[in-house]
């Protein structure tokens, strides 16, 4: 019993710690002082931030910007990641594949100022040599976020793929398709939870990106996060509060809903096995 | 008798190991033909090489005259049962028949048709909306069936058919699958570890033991007449003794065994040198056992009852031998009541038939 | 055309594939051996190895070469504003210059040296304070019951969600001198006079305890919930307290989890730019932004290329060891 108080007493705690911040930032943006951490009992709550945020020309562009550069970045990435959880989970061993396996690693824990650094030097060194790519822009920053994010997507598949055995695929060979068609008609859809939290999980990666971002961008390419940025060195704004209200929200309902969604199959699942065993 | 699969000198290895040791068979037309073995023998290795998920290291296989080397699964005249099953989880039972069809490009009729008439034969029709978490272990094992039944294969390689079921179920789905056997009229290979299966199922079989085919014969060959030490004591149950010739003649031999403590006399003449070290291989079911000492001096040894276990049918029991060594003999129980039934501790006198012995030279 | 000629039976098997007019195309204008070559080899498994691996070739390997290259560079008024390594001297004469200088300017200079001793010691200790706070709650959350595993979880990965800028952002609005845990703490008549508490290394370890800590958790939480439970019955069993147990058999069991969550959140946070940057000490900067400084305030690309691959050769042994246990829990699951 006194390790359910213990374990309890953690959870409590650690959950504080993680939802405190978050929920101040959602509260004072409703606060009617421009000094963010002032209640203004008289005036608040207010919706005025809010207005703020939605008429500011430059934070609304900068946000369709970053939607549109993520949206891409999570498409690229979650093909090439997917080829690459793919070939390292059941083709086995091949030349190269030490290298693909750390080139698909250290993305995960690399700093990004080496791996912004670094990208941007190679795109002003391409652009010496080649001539592409042209200046930098939504191209450049594009490229930067699919190579970082592809080796999450491919650590996720990768372990899905793991994890359910290959004679699905043996099975449909053995039954005459080819493996372009094993690919595609057995795996494919077997691992299609994996590739939509991939897609997830590179799509917030790449929009939520400031540091790559600041060093592959170029004139009139600025993203959400670099605007943000550059208001939060000047000091706390409540607009910003705004935008992380808006923020948390949308993905509050978006993963309570996808989880319930989720669990709500799973039961059915379970009922259908449960009717199945016991002879209906 | 047609031969319809043949491997030559099949060997497969991975790195110094060797999974598959030149492994040389042939297996007829219509039969059912099993690989009986212990886990690690190579059975399924030797298995997944048929179906064209491994390639030999060295040696051919030939499917109905034609060399499979190079050959990938997908364009094999065998199809594959899995010891899983592995029914894919999306499709329905009936699609997941249908998927094997579809890869030839048949008309939607055709495939309509025959789906309907396999699932009419292992008598899933209607279960066929279902997917496969839906279903029970033995409906998803008889949909499996029917998945690679539908394209009419000549030949189907099952991987422990029957292992994932249930005794009753086992024994039912046993004759079913025979039954299915001798209608559609395909060879069937079947991998397996247990000996009733293999008994049960095939018309031959092929014991193997790490990586090496020891002995191919029918049920009864296999059983009465074992080649080695290593199949008398795989197949059933055996009380084997070491021993060494005393007579050596083309009608009879005579065996002395300090292990036995006694002499056996066989009826027919094997093939070894005088004074060779040979071993006596007697099954339970064949051994008599009373408390009357029989007549003769050959093949009688005295024991004391040290376990009976009642099986119903019969009863087994452990015999301590003078020697010191126990013996299993095993009984049917004829009669129902018998207060006269012999007990733990008795004194008992255990006899068999001059034809009885099997004698091993390895 | 020469090769529909040479090779009348791969043309013809071609031709009638799914891309058999591209195939027939490329079949005829491309030189005969080099097109015998590319169908030959290049067959489905190859090309679909390659196009990742060039990929991250190209965009990630490749890179790292160029950074080396300008390390040895020197800084100069232009675009872009490095002197090139190969030179044309005149007279058919072609020079190297090495310039060594941005890395003994680094060892020598005291800021550098200080810089990297620095960013590992925040890092490991902000690494170790994750560690205390998130192994209690993976622990926690893998003894839970199903359902409130996937809450707890859910409640976890939240905030992973949400933009980390904004998260690191929220950090400031607690921390200022009249920010809300001073004025609370003032209220409630606790202290007379604010904390200083921004531009901290305090403030530091928080800010990265705090974004990283989903980081810590979830490798942990998936090797604690793999754990046997009949294992610890055993120990019980054969009797040892629970602290005992603890210490005995599942803390060894879950140090796989705990070397990768700790190295998920050491490695990259000796890098960090964003957390020294919003919420660190002035006069002590962490290499990010050090790194960052040099570039884009002093526009000196060698001295940062020279920086960045000291960080690189830093972290170069964590980031295999990191890569080893990652490729042995996926091997594992096969």
């Amino acid at each position: 019993m006194r390790s359910r108080v213990v374990s309890a007493l953690a959870l409590v705690t650690g959950f504080a710690f993680l939802y405190i911040p978050i929920l101040s930032m959602v509260v004072f943006s409703f606060n009617n002082s421009r000094l963010v951490t002032v209640w203004d009992a008289q005036n608040s709550p207010t919706l005025k931030w809010y207005h703020a945020l939605f008429s500011n020309e430059q934070i609304l562009d900068a946000a369709w910007l970053s939607i549109k550069i993520a949206a891409m970045t999570a498409s690229i990435a979650v093909v090439l990641g997917t080829l690459a959880g793919l070939v390292l989970a059941r083709f086995g061993p091949f030349r190269g594949r030490t290298l693909l396996s750390g080139m698909t690693t250290a993305p995960l824990v690399m700093p990004d100022v080496i791996t912004g650094l670094s990208m941007l030097l190679l795109f002003i060194s391409m652009e010496q040599l080649i001539g592409w790519p042209k200046g930098r822009g939504v191209l450049t920053i594009t490229i930067a976020h699919v190579t970082f994010a592809m080796a999450y997507v491919t650590v996720i598949v990768q372990s899905q793929l793991a994890g359910f055995d290959d004679s699905l695929e043996e099975a449909a060979m053995d039954l005459g398709a080819r493996p372009a068609k094993v690919f595609f008609r057995i795996t494919l859809p077997l691992i299609l939870p994996a590739i939509a939290s991939g897609w997830l999980l590179a799509f917030t990666l790449s929009w939520d990106d400031l540091v790559i971002s600041q060093f592959v961008a170029g004139p009139g390419s600025s993203t959400l996060p670099m605007v943000i940025f550059s208001k939060m060195r000047l000091g706390v704004s409540p607009d910003v509060n705004a935008l992380a209200t808006i923020l948390v929200f949308i993905v509050a309902m978006g993963v309570v809903g996808g989880s319930l969604w989720m669990r709500r199959l799973e039961k059915q699942r379970a009922r259908e096995s449960q009717l199945a065993a016991s002879g209906l | 008798m047609h031969e319809y699969v043949r491997l030559d000198g099949v060997t497969r290895k991975f790195g110094d190991f060797v999974a598959v040791n030149n492994v040389s068979l042939t297996i007829n037309q219509g039969e059912i033909f099993c690989l009986l073995g212990g886990s690690g023998c190579g059975k399924t290795t030797l298995l997944r090489m048929l179906a064209g998920f491994d390639a030999p290291t060295s040696g051919s296989i030939f499917i109905d005259d034609q060399d499979m080397a190079g050959i990938p699964a997908y364009e094999r005249p065998a199809n594959m049962m899995f010891q899983s099953y592995a029914l894919f989880p999306h499709m329905t039972a009936w699609k997941n028949i249908a998927f094997g069809l579809e890869q030839e490009k048949l008309s939607r009729a055709e495939i309509s048709e025959r789906v309907g008439a396999i699932l009419d034969i292992v008598k899933m029709t209607p279960y066929a909306q279902r997917k496969p978490h839906q279903l029970s272990g033995g409906q998803r094992q008889r949909i499996a069936l029917a998945r690679s039944l539908v394209k009419r294969p000549k030949l189907l390689l099952l991987d422990e058919p029957l292992g994932a079921l249930d005794k009753k179920l086992r024994e039912q789905t046993q004759f079913e699958l025979l039954g299915i056997q001798e209608r559609l009229g395909v060879t069937f290979i079947v991998v397996t570890h247990d000996q009733e299966e293999a008994m049960t199922l095939a018309t031959r079989i092929g014991v193997m033991n790490r990586g090496e085919i020891v002995q191919v014969g029918t049920p009864p060959d296999i059983y009465e007449f074992p080649s080695s030490r290593f199949v008398a004591d795989f197949i059933g149950s055996v009380n084997m003794f070491e021993g060494s010739l005393v007579e050596d003649e083309p009608d009879h031999v005579r065996i002395r065994s300090e292990e036995l403590g006694a002499h056996v006399y066989v009826d027919h003449g094997i093939s070894a040198a005088p004074g060779a070290t040979v071993w006596t291989a007697i099954r339970p079911e064949k051994i008599n056992i009373a408390r009357e000492r029989p007549p003769g001096e050959d093949n009688v040894v005295h024991g004391i009852v040290r376990e009976i276990a009642y099986m119903g049918d019969m009863s087994m029991y452990l015999v301590q031998i003078d020697s010191g060594r126990m013996m299993r003999v095993t009984r049917p129980n004829i009669v129902r009541q018998s207060e006269d039934r012999i007990s733990w501790d008795e004194a008992v006198w255990l006899s068999w038939h001059a034809s009885s012995a099997i004698v091993l030279t390895q | 055309m020469s090769n529909n000629r040479h090779y009348p039976a791969l043309s013809a098997r071609l031709s009638s594939g799914r891309l058999g007019p591209l195939w027939a195309l490329l079949f005829r204008i491309a030189p005969p051996r080099w097109s015998e070559y590319v169908l030959t080899h290049w067959t489905g498994k190859k090309l679909v190895i390659a196009m990742p691996w060039l990929w991250l070739l190209l965009f990630f390997l490749v890179p790292f070469l160029i950074v080396f290259k300008i390390s040895f560079s020197e800084a100069r008024i232009a675009m872009p504003p490095y002197a090139p390594l190969l030179e044309w001297a005149g007279n058919q004469v072609v020079a190297i210059k090495l310039n060594f200088g941005n890395y003994a300017f680094l060892l020598t200079d005291d800021l550098y040296f200080t810089s990297y001793i620095y960013s590992v010691r925040v890092a490991a200790i902000s690494a170790f304070l994750c560690l205390l706070i998130g192994y209690p709650m993976a622990y926690a959350i893998a003894r839970a019951t199903p359902t409130w595993r996937s809450v707890f979880l859910l409640l976890v990965i939240l905030p992973f969600w949400t933009s980390f800028l904004l998260r690191v952002y929220a950090w400031i609005g607690l921390l200022k001198s009249n920010g809300v845990i001073n004025n609370v703490l003032m209220a409630l008549g606790v202290i007379d006079a604010p904390i200083t508490m921004m531009q901290t290394d305090f403030a530091v370890y928080i800010g990265i305890v705090y974004s990283y800590l989903p980081f810590m958790i979830l490798p942990l939480y998936a090797n604690l919930e793999k754990h046997d439970l009949t294992l610890v019955e055993a120990a019980a069993d054969l009797g040892a307290r629970p602290l005992t147990t603890f210490l005995r058999v599942t803390l060894p069991l879950s140090l796989p989890g705990i070397v990768a969550g700790v190295l998920l959140v050491f490695i990259p946070a000796v890098g960090e730019y964003v957390i020294p940057s919003l919420l660190g000490r002035a006069d002590q900067l962490m290499i990010g932004r050090v790194l960052a400084d040099e570039f884009f305030s002093n526009r000196d690309w060698p001295v940062a290329s020279a920086v960045a691959i000291f960080m690189l050769i830093l972290l170069v042994v964590p980031i295999m060891v990191f890569q080893r246990i990652q490729s042995r829990e996926l091997e594992a699951r096969r």
